[in-house]
């Protein structure tokens, strides 16, 4: 597939990709195709003009088999919920189509979207957000089952409500409490409860434990696990913490602007991470083990990520790669695909066009230089117009804090 | 580098502490609430040189304990007891405009949320001349480049270009290094990283904390490093103190501490991390409950309800942190057999 430099045009819908992976379509779950969800950017004050557009989600092909836990990583506004809303129908994508278990998603209107709709739920990140603070856990959980008509009978939705509560490791207590009554990974039991109130065969979880403590995040992981097995779920899940990731996910998707650029099965990717962007990143994560980290090689990455309203053409990484070359890199968007490197499987799939030669050592890493990859907010936001004054300037430095956490 | 003219590994790892800390405990008194001890007699030391880490779960009282040594609590509702000895002055009891130009001079601080820390309204290139031209009493002419260089220095592209611009038009990274160039900019000796990196994506983490480091190698500045992450102390801290509900749990040099972990609470939360190193599908071993379970340390160990292996003694007696010559400490009565 040709690419241009507009960002809209760039992204493939089909390519030889699908041909691999046609065999096991029968057990798909979800087959997302060329999805895009593009915000207008708008300004003026009479008419909305618009300016421009966040390139959120720009060309995603993305399948999920029945029962598999799939991971998406990246770094933050790369697109990673915009893609899980996008999935359950929650954001109408600007292109591309998503088909959960036979269905397009699109094509559900009215009576028949809320049917499906308890097929599929999502679980958030803050589960005080998600959660109606005047509602009992019992009418919180109630509300979502009579919604869906699972709940006329008294008797059986009471000893389903109990069921749930021990499922996610609550009292029955809990049912006549309020959110706030509880520590925010009970929040989360509850904000999964909910969701599998319901009985849905998909959950999206977007950063499911990362407003959580440690200690508490592997009891929600753990819980998440536990249920998968037990209720057959297939789960989505989005976090920007690689080590959760890795733990709990089958196979993991990396994005990078509104992109996938990596795919593999979760210890093939963590085995032999082949994007640049992937090296990158597993390689910046500290690992509790002084040892390890005396002798961790890092591929620092200069500067910051570019801003998605202006994705660089190309590939969307070649203003920060260390391995960019003169060719290609700049004008021509690597898709994702197979690569020919004996013992990689041809489940792990790469959007870089060099992935071979940088695996090979044929082309080796070079100085990037920062002003390249500098993000300029300036032209998103205006300048404020006070000028305060000095005084004021070292009170924020020094005395603008009350005791945060 | 101008801005940082201590002789590089003149007083590196000196023997003489620069920041003592003694029995530090701040209780927050509120009208018509019980008063609450958010630090417990915290203790510990930071030499010329060297990274101290303080480590634990939200809540147990690391920011509270950065906060009362720098003198920026509230002004009310709460009443801070024992010593911050800085170069034989106590910063506890020093007056306010004494502090406040210690603050400026010889510590400095860099917080999670570098936004709240830098003034919305003027440009960073002033906000770091400024704070050359208050301390090293330098003009604002002479102020100018100095500042160019520190932006330089902290990684940020373009400095001549980005002295004029204000906060908001900096990415997160970018402010942080703002922020961290505005804290070099009166050498201090002492500089306190709350949580500097929590806030940021791993490969900009990456950036900052090569920073620090260089900072603590190159310029023999003392950092105490806050944070929740044991991967963050693993690499950066030369001694590490493992905090629970305002006490001190455990201290040990990074080594040892990780490959030893003798208080229940740390190894539970090393147990509870997945890792990157390492075979994956290991089960996680979270810590029950939630801090909400804690007991009263006046008369238990705190950590007692959740912990793994407590004996009767946990929920009778308050256990002391005992330390050893090796510069170990632990409070436990039944702690991990240790493995080294
Ligand atoms: N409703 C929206 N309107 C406009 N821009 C949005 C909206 N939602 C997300 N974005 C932008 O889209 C990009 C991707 O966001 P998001 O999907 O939340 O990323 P991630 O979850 O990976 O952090 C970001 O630049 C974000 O600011
Ligand atoms: N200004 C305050 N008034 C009352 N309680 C406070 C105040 N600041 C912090 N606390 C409480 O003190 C405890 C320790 O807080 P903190 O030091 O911020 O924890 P952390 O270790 O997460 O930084 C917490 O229970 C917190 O709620
Ligand atoms: S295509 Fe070029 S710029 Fe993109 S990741 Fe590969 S080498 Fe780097
Ligand atoms: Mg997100
Ligand atoms: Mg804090």
């Amino acid at each position: 597939m040709t690419t241009t430099a507009e960002p809209t045009d760039a992204a493939a819908t089909d390519g030889p990709a699908d041909d691999a992976r046609a065999h096991d379509d029968g057990d798909l779950l979800v087959d997302a195709r060329g999805v895009k969800v593009h915000f207008p950017i708008k300004r003026g004050v009479v008419f909305d003009k618009v300016v421009g557009h966040v390139y959120a989600v720009d060309g995603v092909d993305l399948r999920i088999r029945k029962g598999e836990t799939y991971g998406l990583v990246g770094e933050s506004g790369c697109g990673k919920s915009t893609l899980g809303k996008a999935i359950l129908g929650l954001e109408p994508p600007t292109d591309g189509s998503v088909v959960i278990d036979g269905t397009d998603v699109a094509s559900l209107k009215g009576e028949e979207l809320r049917k499906r709709r308890k097929d599929f739920q999502m679980v958030f990140q803050d589960p005080m957000s998600s959660l109606d603070p005047r509602q009992s856990v019992e009418s919180l959980l109630v509300e979502g089952m009579k919604a869906h008509g699972l709940a006329s009978d008294d008797k059986a939705t009471a000893s389903r409500l109990r069921e749930l509560l021990k499922a996610v490791g609550l009292p029955a207590a809990a049912l006549k409490k309020y959110p706030h009554e509880f520590s925010g990974g009970q929040r989360q039991r509850i904000g999964i409860a909910r969701a599998l109130a319901v009985e849905p065969k998909l959950i999206v979880a977007d950063e499911p434990v990362s407003a959580l403590d440690v200690s508490v995040q592997a009891q929600v992981i753990n819980l998440l696990e536990d249920l998968q097995d037990e209720f057959e779920l297939t789960y989505l899940v989005v976090a920007h913490d690689l080590a959760v990731v890795r733990h709990i996910s089958d196979r993991i998707g990396v994005m990078y602007l509104g992109g996938l650029v990596e795919e593999a099965g979760a210890d093939d990717l963590y085995a032999q991470p082949l994007h640049p962007y992937t090296r990158a990143l597993l390689s910046a994560v500290p690992v509790p083990d002084p040892t390890r980290e005396d002798e961790r090689e890092q591929i620092l990455l200069v500067g910051d990520l570019p801003s998605p309203s202006k994705p660089p053409p190309g590939c969307r990484f070649h203003t920060r790669c260390p391995w960019r070359q003169e060719t290609r890199c700049d004008d021509e968007r690597p898709q994702l695909r197979v690569l020919e490197i004996d013992g990689v499987p041809s489940s792990h799939r790469v959007a870089c066009h060099w992935a071979e030669d940088i695996e090979s050592g044929k082309i080796q890493p070079h100085h990037v230089d920062p002003t390249a990859t500098e993000q300029d907010l300036r032209e998103e936001q205006d300048a404020p117009h006070a000028v305060g004054d000095v005084e004021e300037a070292v009170q924020y430095q020094h005395g603008g804090h009350g005791a945060g956490s | 580098m101008t801005a940082t003219a201590t002789t590089p590994g003149s007083s590196r790892h000196g023997d003489e502490p620069l920041l003592s800390v003694r029995d530090l405990r701040v209780t927050f008194t509120r009208q018509g609430e019980d008063p609450f001890t958010a630090v417990d007699g915290v203790s510990f030391d930071v030499r010329p040189g060297q990274t101290v880490g303080l480590v634990g779960e939200s809540g147990c009282g690391k920011s509270v304990t950065s906060l009362a040594i720098m003198g920026l609590l509230p002004a009310r509702g709460n009443r801070v007891e024992g010593t911050a000895t800085f170069e034989g002055t106590d910063l506890l009891t020093l007056a306010k405009d004494k502090m406040r130009d210690r603050r400026g001079r010889d510590i400095a601080m860099i917080f999670q949320d570098p936004l709240s820390s830098l003034n919305p309204v003027v440009p960073i290139g002033r906000q770091v001349t400024e704070v050359l031209e208050r301390h090293k009493s330098m003009s604002r002419k002479a102020a100018t480049p100095v500042a160019r260089e520190l932006l330089d220095r902290v990684g940020i592209p373009d400095p001549d270009r980005r002295l004029t611009d204000y906060p908001h038009q900096l990415s997160g990274g970018m402010r942080q290094r703002a922020l961290i160039a505005m804290a070099l900019a009166c050498e201090p000796r002492l500089l306190i990283a709350d949580e500097p990196t929590t806030a940021l994506d791993v490969t900009i983490q990456a950036q900052i904390l090569g920073l620090l480091k260089e900072l603590v190698t190159e310029s023999g500045t003392a950092l105490v490093m806050i944070t929740h992450d044991l991967g963050v102390v693993a690499g950066l801290c030369d001694e590490v103190n493992v905090l629970y509900g305002g006490r001190i749990v455990e201290r040990g040099r990074r080594h040892e501490l990780f490959a030893s972990p003798r208080h229940p609470y740390t190894t539970g939360l090393l147990a509870s991390i997945p890792r990157l190193d390492g075979a994956r599908g290991a089960p996680l071993t979270p810590i029950p409950g939630s801090v909400a379970d804690n007991l009263p340390w006046e008369h238990a160990c705190a950590f007692a309800p959740r912990c793994s292996q407590p004996v009767d003694r946990c929920t009778e007696q308050s256990p002391e942190l005992e330390h050893d010559d090796g510069g170990r400490a632990l409070r436990c009565f039944n702690p991990v057999e240790a493995t080294s």
